[in-house]
Formats: C-alpha cells, structure tokens, sequence
C-alpha cells in the first residue's frame, strides 16, 4: 500500500513537471553557449585593442568604423552559434526523456524568451544607429538577464539566479564602459558555464 | 461510497491521475498533447476521459478547427477540490 502511494506521488509530480515546466533545457546547452560566448568575449577584447571605446561616438575615428562592422557581426555570429548548441543539446535531452519538442510549453518558453530579446534587438539598433557602442556590452547583458527571469516560471527556477547576475553585471558594464567588454564576457561566458555545470549535476 | 479514508477510487488508475495532474497545472489541454504526456493510446484517453467528465471532474470542449475535429480538456472546480483531497489524503498516508 504504502509503496502504491510513494508511486502515486511521484507520477502526479511528474506529470504536472513534464506538461507545464520544459524540463528538456539541458545544461549541456548552457556550458556550449558559455564557451562561444568566453570566446566571443576574448576575441573582442583582442579586436578593440588599445582603442578606446567610448559613449560619444564623435570621437570614434572613421578608420574604426570597420572595427565596428567587424564587432557587430562577430556578435552577431556568435548569438547564431550558441542558439545552435543551445538548440542541439536540448532536442537532445528531449529525446533521451522521450518529449516531444513542439509542445505548447516550448511555445510559452519562446514567447517569454523573445519578448524582452526583441525590445533588446530593437534598443541595440537605436544605439548604433547613434553611434553609443559604449553602451552595447551592459545592454545586452540587462536585456538577456531580464529575459531570463521572464521565462524562468516555465522552466527550472535556477534560471531566475542566472537572470539576476546578467543584470548586476550589466548594470556594472553600463557604469564602468572602459570594462564593459570584460563584463560582458564574465556574464555570457563564464557564468554560463558554471550554471551548466550546476544544472548538468543537479537535473542530467 | 467511493471515498475511503479520503482516497477518491475515481483516480485509483495510472491514466486518471495522470490526466488530472496535468489539469490541474494547465487551462486547456488538447487530446494529442495529453495523449503524448500521458503515453496512452487514443482509445484509452477517450474512455477515461468521459468516465471523468461523467463524475463533472472534468470539461471537454469539442470544436472544429479547419474542419478538423478537436477535442481539449479543462478541469472543473468539483475536479480541482475533488483531486486535491485525494492529493491531501495520499500526501497524509506517506507521512503517516
């Protein structure tokens, strides 16, 4: 009898986990995305070099516009390769949990996930479009931070800790410009691999 | 009587239990998602789930999208009081 209710138990918290939380982000996902992204970081440090980054864009020469463009598009580049590997890793967690992919929880977890990543997008624009690249690193870091945060009732609640750090970290890249770049690749690197590490040892 | 010792035999099998745990953490819910979640075939989701709706545990709302028929499931507020008791009842067990 009593092993009939431990049984019970624990198949209705299953149940109400796997049809409302989407259980299948595997911290895989997070330790690949965090290794583009450590990367990404020192390549961009390496590209900037001496040259100052600075809030008014008047001061930048037109020499550098090309090391803009070259930023941008590592950016860019780098945002596409880690969704990849975020993406790889977790249909194959699904897989091995035996979910399917498409579920109207995955749709909730995007649609939470790219609310606040498109007003970031858009924001981004506007500041290149103003020349403030200054301000790029901390903005990306606040806007992923409170994306994170948004979806984080839909999946594990680590996510939420994840979330707030991207924001302290932003907020400081936002004070102090001249790091920003190194904020930057703390927040998309290096805690991105250890709450990998964390979720891999805690849900894998 | 079907309630002993605040257990509900209405959801002594695996597929009842399953259905109203879902239920009670979604609003509507479609057939084929919870025939995924659930890992049972069509028939047998169909037959428990009208067992449910008799007892007024659950809604199943049946319309035509794209001509296509589709069938959704809500949990009722007799279900939602109904499955926690048994959830207190069972939760009461293991402690005890």
């Amino acid at each position: 009898m009593n092993k009939k209710v431990t049984a019970d138990l624990a198949h209705i918290k299953e149940m109400m986990e796997r049809s409302s939380r989407f259980i299948s982000l595997s911290g895989l996902s997070g330790i690949g995305a965090g290794i583009v992204g450590l990367f990404t970081g020192i390549i961009a440090i390496y590209i900037i070099g001496d040259n100052e980054i600075v809030v008014e864009g008047s001061q930048m020469a037109n020499s550098s516009s090309t090391m803009v463009q070259s930023i941008v598009g590592l950016g860019v580049l780098a945002m596409l390769m880690a969704i990849f590997v975020a993406c790889v890793f977790t249909i194959r967690k699904s897989k091995k949990l035996g979910l399917k992919i498409w579920t109207s929880t995955t749709k909730r977890v995007l649609i939470q996930l790219t609310i606040p990543l498109l007003a970031g997008g858009i924001f981004l624009l506007v500041l290149l479009q103003h020349s403030l690249y200054g301000l790029i690193a901390g903005t990306t870091l606040v806007f992923y931070g409170l994306a994170l945060i948004n979806v984080e009732k839909y999946t594990f609640s680590e996510l939420k800790y994840l979330g707030i750090l991207e924001i302290f970290l932003g907020v400081l890249a936002l004070f102090w410009i001249e790091n920003g770049l190194i904020f930057w690749t703390i927040g998309f690197g290096v805690l991105h691999i250890i709450y990998g590490v964390i979720l891999y040892k805690k849900h894998q | 009587m079907s309630i002993i010792g605040g257990l509900n035999k209405d959801f002594e099998s695996r597929v009842r239990l399953g259905l109203m745990s879902v239920l009670m953490v979604n609003d509507w819910i479609d057939f084929t998602e919870m025939k995924n979640l659930l890992k049972v075939t069509d028939g047998n989701l169909a037959s428990h789930s009208s067992a449910l709706e008799k007892k007024e545990f659950i809604e199943i709302k049946k319309e035509f999208i794209a001509k296509k028929p589709k069938t959704s499931y809500r949990i009722t507020i007799k279900g939602r009081k109904a499955f926690q008791q048994h959830l207190d009842a069972l939760e009461k067990m293991m402690r005890g």
